[in-house]
């Protein structure tokens, strides 16, 4: 069994330069869904099974931060680690995150290297 | 901070953030040249035109223009897929790369000035269309060579004025409250 991922960014170009990278790393890979909002993404929680979400923080709708707060408060997804992949490299961003959980912080511009690296941590 | 200051910081943020965008997104390197001071906003342009907002105690607008043929050279080197055309594959890529120097700049102002906010990009395609940002603010033009093309990324930030008048209001109901 693969490890299904949720990629969230509004972005399709940071979404297919994620999902190339993931098939790139030597993880074992499931399902690799893509969502281009925080709602977006939330929608597909509740259809799918996910082990692990990569998500940008800076999106219409629901940003990284709100929807790693509804992660946390769902009972059924709150072990789910999110890593955050985006621009918002201030301070203050990256506490806001920490403190509500977020399992790593990978800021744009990235490397594939950085990402397969933050990712053989988790998994 | 002055504006001049801010200028400098803003020049030498965009120069070293487009070399390290260009390198570590498309595997290319990028030469920044000289940067210009112009009087007046964007003029006519001729192809796309990624513009993302910033707010804060400053406030302004940043954008990165390029010609059909480079935005698809772009897109190509960062998707790896080729394009021949300008497509939304093409837009989000240019798009999502002037996110990445914008975004970058906005961390390091932030560094000076405290927290600031960022737009989503809008991206514009087109042939010889005007785009007027309001205000007659002078704009920081740099322009960067890569993959035999040349593509311009123009900032215009200035201290916020209702910053300015937002303090003096809460400094005016702080002196209220303690003198009751």
């Amino acid at each position: 069994m693969g490890l299904d991922v949720l990629i969230v960014d509004d972005s399709a170009a940071i979404r297919k330069i994620l999902h190339r990278v993931l098939i790139q790393t030597d993880i074992p890979l499931g399902t690799v869904l893509e969502a281009g909002d925080g709602v977006e993404a939330i929608e597909r929680l509740k259809r799918s099974k996910v082990d692990l979400v990569l998500s940008d923080i800076n999106m219409p709708n629901m940003d990284g931060i709100q929807l790693l707060t509804h992660i946390r408060e769902n009972p059924n997804w709150k072990s789910i680690p999110v890593v955050m992949i985006t621009t918002e490299g201030s301070q203050q961003k990256v506490l806001e995150a920490v403190d509500l959980g977020a399992a790593g912080y990978v800021r744009k511009p990235f490397t594939a290297d950085q990402i397969k690296e933050k990712l053989a941590g988790l998994v | 901070m002055t504006t001049e200051e801010m200028q400098q910081l803003v020049e030498t943020t965009i120069k070293r953030t487009v070399e390290n965008v260009c390198e570590t997104m498309l595997g290319c390197a990028a030469e920044v040249g000289e940067t210009r001071l112009m009087g007046h906003p964007l003029q006519e342009s001729d192809g796309v035109v990624a513009l993302i907002g910033m707010a804060g105690p400053w406030i302004g607008t940043g954008a990165l223009t390029c010609k059909p043929d480079l935005a698809c050279r772009l897109a190509e080197l960062f998707l790896l897929t080729p394009y021949e055309k300008v497509n939304d594959e093409v837009l989000d890529a240019v798009s999502e790369l002037g996110n990445m120097v914008i975004g970058n700049l906005k961390v390091v102002i932030e560094e000076h000035v405290g927290p600031m906010g960022l737009s989503t990009p809008t991206t514009i395609y087109g042939a010889s269309f005007t785009t007027k940002i309001g205000g007659s603010n002078e704009w920081i033009l740099i322009p960067v060579k890569v993959c035999d093309g040349e593509m311009l990324v123009q900032v215009c930030i200035l201290p916020n004025p209702d910053e300015g008048r937002m303090h003096q209001r809460l400094d005016m109901v702080g002196h209220m409250i303690t003198r009751s």
